[in-house]
């Protein structure tokens, strides 16, 4: 069993006892206990159950590498799948549960897969796809999708605050062990301005754990001077809880900051994302041991040599009473020495190689503790638990020579490099042959805008494991940072770490060599996903020759982990399997982040009313007040409508119509673009950039006008009223302005630089309001201050003038078919001229109207509208707005686009009104059926509908629609297909189904 | 996310402060030219592994467009020049040849 040993224990405090529930159960621990440490000094050893054969699971590792001890923590509104416990620091009260078991973590009904496991095998996925079909859908979809996903998903209501952070330093040292602090040392020293950052809550690493001397004290005597000495700098930054989870273009590195995890409720964010740049990164992100692939290495109580060590030494755990260490290198002796002292029991220290005669080795035979050499595991006994192991040559085929008594594993297959954040930016890698791992590759390292290296990798991160080496190349590191920013070398000298020579390790794979099927198929390289040796083989044999695809076929280091243990085992297996050379068959590629950062954090503060911020007219509150039911145009709200009483929305569109047509509506027109373009040359830019004639157009007139880009395609339309000669204000649609604006911008600077035009975006300068029906002059002649008669003011003219006290330029133009003003006034008197219109409008029996009856009274009148009879392919032929392109003009901005063969096309379909048989309303985007089939056994089509409506003024559906050379089939009837299958039937009409001379807008 | 220094208002700043624009130093054909001038100007466009010239606007800044030259593949910025030029100014082709000797992109070397 798992106990806490009575004395020890660095990192915790036995004065703080803190109390926690997992599953429910009430346990206790320490402050400065990680959470998987907590649960073994409760002797709970099983953490988990695997995702895939449902296996129980104990912890294998101390660190962010751990694959097994995934937990739900927290409640209600703040729980959170999938969180490490051996990175969750314990806090009173915490609360956990185990994941993906039913009914509990202890008896679980999933782990029949377990018996089952020879049908799943590596991509048991994939070939569910192929045969028989009706399988798939009835048999094993249900399954699949039954099964999917680790954890349950969060509920709403994330009470925390979560917040983004951008920082600019010189050099960023990302890991806080002892090469960490000694880059930021040297890098400090020559006078750059450093951040350090520290994934965990402590400093130091592993150092104080593997009993480092540096400058002849204990590492965690150094540690504490160095960090002091760093604090006491005012250029450099130290930051623990943070981690560097992704490196990116030109020294862009993103960090997330676990502000509040082990205080959940107190003051400030929960987590912090840190946006920073950067001039150069050091990577001193240390090294994660690699586990030894034999037979039930996945029982819980087999753990990394390296982790066992942590738990005992920083924790005062032991994780059983008997450990046998198996190893292929000198490191794992050190676990032998922290058990021994802490008087726990090493049954034996099992070692791969042949000899093993280095110092570590002497010293752990002399402490009286077995050594066998040339020796593997052949299995783990045990089924929930280890109960013992089974020895075997290395060399061999897995021949039992003894068995061993024990419920602890502690293995090592040596170390990799943490290289991912060197990788994420395009950082190549260099297999190490001696040390059998990846390392960086410093000659291609990521580089940034000026073509230099931006990342340099540190320490043990850089493939240098012992100490003394680490500190070496970290302090060189530090300094060539700073230099390479123009800081003059400083003090760059590197504490001096006592050297213990290590002996080579020797690359084991597999364990025994010539394992069999029967012990491969229990060698466990991924345990979150279930990948076994077996697995990777069988993808191998089946002709997979890629790693990224055997990755992908057997889920091996797909997991939440993303392979942090399982990768270079994989490969080595891969390779093995494919007869060739592991830096043949490389790595697959390292992605961000380093660790799963929270989605919360990366939304920041960009939740709820911030998401995206909200566009206001200086009517809203108005709207707000008055019943509106918006819709998002833009980043705009409009009312949709304004419901009254007990009305519903198709109700209240009708009122507001038909009463616009017969007194007078009011509309909140101020989201409309309003472009001023101004110069000599803005008549002839404004020629290129409409299809019209606007260099004709007289001041004090207003003239309809299209824009199309180069392809000949609409993309704005708008009235343009001439101001001056040299001045010209150009509407644009809601949604418009901006990209308008930037689409002329873009041809001012880069195409016709030397034209004096400028254009300036008054949008949100003025307020617009829409008077229109056939009681809106005399609602205008009441309020007074200007002449609006038809004589001074004519349709399609505008006038400066005072309306009601207000300065305002009236435009007679008309969206509707109705008399119409729209009336600019600066955005701070818009809601005072709204509230006057609608006081003394009322004996003219004013009402607001909102966007759906703007679009059916533009509809009733065959108006086309940006986005809906366009879709980015039309151009203004296929709209039968010839009228408005200009046939004088040698150029504009389209034209030639417009002369292409297949825009001269008579077969294109064109634009006309539909007129229901039966007066129903079309399906928007309705297909006109036409007969015959195409090659894929679909219906032909003839047209499709653009625009329907109910019109309250003719008292039935009307639409418009492209349709094949529409406008030379008036009369004939068209089918169209509902979704349902069934057809209904139109026919062509003009699309003008209202006022067809336009009598009634020109009074 | 690169960084890219605008050349009007001199500030270096985030991808985010930018927006691409495709392609730069295209000559604009309209009515009269041939189908094959007119298709060239639409649709080919250079797609090199290496050094490009690049339209930009410094969007959220001085909203002024200007032309980057860059390394696709290794994002190394050569320079960024105002955009009312009609081809790469020596400055920055002398730029360029001393980091890629011998480079070629359309007519410019």
């Amino acid at each position: 069993m798992s106990t806490r040993l009575q004395t020890g224990g660095r990192l915790i405090d036995r004065n703080q006892r803190l109390s926690f529930t997992f599953n429910g159960t009430p346990m206790t621990g320490f402050a400065g206990d990680t959470l998987a440490a907590a649960l073994l000094g409760n002797d709970q050893m099983l953490m988990g159950r695997s995702f895939k054969y449902h296996r129980p699971r104990g912890v294998v590792a101390a660190g962010p590498e751990e694959p097994n001890a995934l937990v739900g923590l927290g409640q209600g509104p703040r729980f959170e799948p999938n969180q490490r416990a051996t990175t969750t620091e314990l806090f009173d009260g915490l609360s956990a549960i185990s994941q993906n078991h039913w009914p509990s973590l202890n008896f679980d009904i999933g782990a029949v897969n377990n018996h089952l496991s020879k049908f799943f095998p590596a991509g048991f996925y994939y070939k569910t796809f192929m045969y028989p079909r009706a399988a798939w859908k009835h048999l094993f979809e249900p399954i699949v999708r039954h099964s999917a996903g680790l954890g349950k998903v969060t509920q709403p209501g994330d009470p925390d605050r979560y917040e983004h952070f951008y920082a600019f330093y010189d050099v960023v040292v990302i890991g806080g062990g002892v090469a960490g602090l000694q880059a930021a040392l040297a890098a400090g020293h020559a006078g750059a301005k450093v951040l350090v950052m520290e994934q965990s809550a402590h400093w130091g690493g592993r150092a104080p754990v593997d009993g480092v001397e540096i400058d002849g004290k204990p590492a965690e005597d150094w540690v504490s001077a160095t960090l002091q000495a760093l604090e006491d700098m005012e250029n450099v930054t130290l930051r623990s809880r943070l981690m560097g989870a992704g490196v990116y273009d030109h020294g862009y590195l993103l960090a997330y900051e676990r502000v509040s995890d082990h205080r959940p409720g107190t003051a400030g964010p929960r987590h912090r994302l840190w946006r920073i740049r950067a001039g150069r990164i050091i990577t001193a992100t240390g090294a994660i041991e690699r586990p030894l692939s034999f037979a039930g290495n996945d029982l819980p109580g087999v753990m990394l040599a390296s982790a066992v060590r942590d738990y005992v030494v920083n924790w005062a755990i032991s994780p059983g009473d008997r450990t046998v260490i198996v190893t292929n290198n000198d490191d794992a002796y050190r676990t032998a020495l922290a058990l021994q002292m802490a008087g726990l029991i090493v049954a034996a220290v099992i070692d791969a190689r042949p000899t093993a005669t280095g110092a570590l080795p002497q010293a752990v035979r002399d402490a009286g503790i077995r050594v066998e050499t040339g020796r593997g595991i052949a299995k783990v006994k045990g089924r929930a638990r280890v109960e013992g192991v089974a020895l075997c040559a290395q060399a061999g085929e897995g021949a039992v020579l003894e068995e061993i008594p024990c419920d602890v594993v502690a293995m090592s297959g040596g170390w990799s490099p943490v290289v991912h954040l060197w990788s994420h930016c395009g950082g190549k890698l260099t297999w190490d042959a001696a040390q059998a791992h990846f390392r960086p590759d410093p000659d291609r390292a990521p580089a940034d805008q000026d073509g230099a290296p931006f990342v340099i990798a540190a320490g043990a991160a850089n493939g240098h494991l012992q100490a003394a080496d680490t500190l070496r190349d970290a302090a060189a590191a530090g300094q060539n940072a700073a230099v390479a920013l123009g800081r003059d070398p400083a003090d760059g000298t590197a504490a001096r770490a006592n050297a213990v020579a290590e002996e080579p390790l020797l690359p084991v794979w597999i364990m025994p060599q010539g394992a069999g099927p029967d012990l491969r198929s229990k060698m466990w390289l991924d345990y979150q996903n279930d990948v076994k040796v077996s697995d990777v083989q069988l993808a191998a044999r089946e002709g997979y020759e890629s790693v990224e695809h055997t990755k992908r076929y057997t889920t091996l280091g797909m997991a939440t982990d993303q392979g942090k243990l399982s990768n270079i085992n994989g490969l080595a297996v891969l390779s093995d399997a494919l007869g060739s050379d592991i830096p043949q068959v490389g790595t697959t590629t390292f992605r961000p982040p380093y660790t799963p950062i929270s989605m919360a954090a990366i939304a920041g503060e960009a939740r709820g009313d911030t998401f995206l911020p909200l566009r206001r007219t200086p009517m809203q509150d108005w709207h707000d007040a008055n019943g509106a039911d918006f819709e998002p145009v833009g980043h705009w709200q409009r009312p949709y409508t304004f419901r009254r009483g007990g009305e519903d929305r198709a109700a209240a569109v009708k009122r507001e119509i038909t009463n616009t047509r017969t007194n007078v509506g009011l509309l909140d027109a101020s989201t409309l673009g309003k472009l001023v373009v101004k110069g000599p040359d803005a008549g002839k830019f404004l020629d290129m950039m409409y299809t019209n004639m606007m260099s004709t157009l007289k001041p004090g007139r207003c003239r309809y006008g299209l824009m199309c880009d180069e392809n000949g395609f609409l993309i704005d339309d708008g009235v343009v009223a001439r101001l001056d000669d040299d001045t010209f204000l150009c509407h644009t649609t809601t949604g418009g302005a901006d990209r308008i604006h930037a689409h002329m911008e873009d041809w001012l600077q880069c195409e016709w630089w030397d034209w004096q035009v400028y254009v300036a975006n008054l949008t949100e300068q003025y307020a617009q309001i829409a008077v229109v029906g056939p009681k809106a002059r005399a609602l205008l002649e009441n309020l007074g201050g200007m002449d609006v008669s038809a004589e001074a003011l004519p349709f399609m003219g505008w006038a400066d003038g005072t309306l009601a006290g207000h300065p305002v330029r009236i435009y007679r133009i008309s969206f509707s078919g109705e008399l119409s003003y729209e009336i600019a006034v600066p955005a701070g008197q818009g809601r005072a001229l709204w509230d006057t219109l609608l006081a003394v409008g009322t004996q003219f029996g004013i009402m607001p109207y909102g966007t759906e009856a703007l679009h059916v009274m533009r509809a009733e009148k065959g108006f086309i509208m940006i986005g809906d009879e366009t879709d980015g392919t039309i151009i203004p032929q296929d709209l039968g707005l010839d009228w408005a392109i200009s046939k004088k003009k040698d150029d504009y901005l389209g034209k030639r686009g417009q002369a292409r063969s297949h825009m001269t096309d008579p077969d294109r379909w064109k634009l006309v009104g539909l007129e229901t048989l039966d007066g129903g309303v079309l399906p928007d985007g309705a297909y006109a059926v036409a007969p015959g089939s195409n090659a894929n056994g679909q219906r032909k089509t003839q047209g499709r509908v653009t625009s329907t409506y109910y019109s309250p003024t003719l008292g039935r559906g009307i639409a418009m629609g492209l349709v094949h050379k529409g406008p030379d089939r008036m009369g004939e009837e068209l089918e169209f297909a509902r979704t349902d299958g069934t057809m209904m039937r139109a026919r062509i009409v003009d699309p003008v189904f209202y006022d067809k001379d336009g009598e009634k807008q020109n009074v | 996310m690169l960084i890219l220094t605008c050349p009007y208002c001199g500030v270096s700043g985030e991808e985010t402060e930018f927006h691409g624009g495709g392609e730069a130093h295209l000559k604009r054909f309209g009515p009269g030219a041939s189908e094959a001038d007119f298709e060239s100007y639409l649709f080919h466009r250079e797609n090199p592994k290496g050094v490009h010239f690049e339209r930009w606007r410094h969007v959220n800044g001085c909203g002024k467009w200007f032309i980057a030259a860059r390394d696709t593949a290794t994002l190394q910025v050569f320079g960024t020049y105002p955009a009312q030029t009609t081809e790469p100014p020596q400055e920055i082709r002398d730029k360029i040849t001393a980091a890629r000797p011998g480079w070629r992109w359309r007519d410019f070397a």
